[in-house]
């Protein structure tokens, strides 16, 4: 199954557990406050996953390395190179 | 096992407009090589650059010698990625086959040690673990990198933290079936062989690499690249 349907699959059937509880025909409905507590569940489920990606990827950014060494390594094997190769021949 | 006994790396380095860099990519590749004693050879597919790359390669395949350095070029224009390789792995002798960018944004290092350590199928630089990171980037270029790959991990769970990266190891075999399964162009053909590799059962390993930015030339990120980078994840997204 592709990606996709693994998600429209996992909505499916979240969606349909909650709307069978949450928009139940009176008779069938749970008891008042698991009611109040489950119908705006998908908005809370929809912010808190927000607010989960903002943080990660807040975190990630400032946890990205800035690699000065390797930056400098790289300017020396540049000249190095530059150096050998003109001694072997080459004509840049 | 290639030929001997031993393992060799064919290096594919899919060029345009490479004259400044290649030389130095060249030397620093056959330094690694020379001081790790492992067997190699550099392939160098040019897309007809104007600013004289092929001329270079072959002053380069004099120095070094021609079991070292191949030239192959390739008469069409705007080649993607996917014939680069497709055409590089035609002439490729070796075993297991590196592909990197010929602009000097790739730290060579030694990804050999880390395959030969758990014996993967492939070995990935990862810009976003260990101490693997970049060099010469603003802000809004890190946020961009992280989000994107945010929203990567969330959509396709590759398994792997650097799915556009395209420094890589792959055992030849590997490379070949990956390539006739892959159809993405440009660097989302990157992440789908990572994905594809993943539901293929391939075991893959990952580098820490210093992404350096270009110290020569000019970069090919533009703008659009964002759009079409959304469009190929969602595409991934609906046929994997």
């Amino acid at each position: 199954m592709t990606k996709l349907g693994q998600w429209l699959c996992g909505l499916a059937l979240l969606g349909s557990a909650w709307a069978a509880l949450a928009l139940a025909p009176p008779g069938l409905r749970p008891p008042a406050p698991y009611r109040q507590a489950l119908l705006p569940l998908p908005v809370y489920l929809l912010v808190a996953f927000g607010c989960y990606s903002l943080a990660t990827v807040g975190y990630r950014l400032a946890t990205f390395n800035d690699c000065e060494e390797a930056a400098a390594e790289l300017q020396e094997h540049i000249s190095a190179a530059r150096a050998d190769l003109r001694r072997r021949g080459l004509r840049f | 096992m290639a030929a001997g006994g031993a393992d060799k790396f064919s290096v594919l380095l899919p060029t345009y407009n490479e004259r400044e860099n290649l030389p130095l990519v060249v030397w620093l590749l056959a330094r690694t090589f020379r001081e790790s004693g492992n067997n190699f050879e550099i392939i160098i597919i040019d897309d007809g650059s104007p600013d004289g790359t092929q001329e270079i390669a072959e002053q380069l395949e004099k120095i070094y010698g021609s079991d070292k350095i191949v030239m192959r070029d390739i008469i069409s224009v705007l080649f993607s990625l996917g014939t680069a390789y497709i055409h590089g792995m035609k002439h490729a002798t070796g075993n297991f086959i590196v592909i990197m960018d010929a602009d000097l944004s790739h730290h060579v290092s030694l990804y050999f040690i880390k395959q030969k350590e758990g014996n993967f199928d492939i070995v990935s630089g990862t810009r976003y673990k260990g101490n693997g990171g970049v060099y010469g980037w603003d802000l809004k270029r890190k946020l961009i990198s992280r989000g994107a790959n945010f929203i990567t991990q969330v959509l396709l769970r590759p398994g792997a933290s650097d799915l556009t990266g395209s420094f890589r190891l792959y055992r030849k075999e590997v490379l070949q079936k990956l390539m006739e399964k892959c159809v993405s162009k440009g660097y989302v053909f990157q992440m789908e062989m990572i994905v594809r590799a993943r539901q293929l059962g391939y075991t893959i390993g990952e580098v820490p690499i210093s992404f350096v930015d270009r110290v020569y030339g000019e970069s090919k990120l533009g703008g659009n690249e964002i759009v079409s980078f959304l469009k190929g994840l969602l595409t991934l997204f609906a046929t994997t």
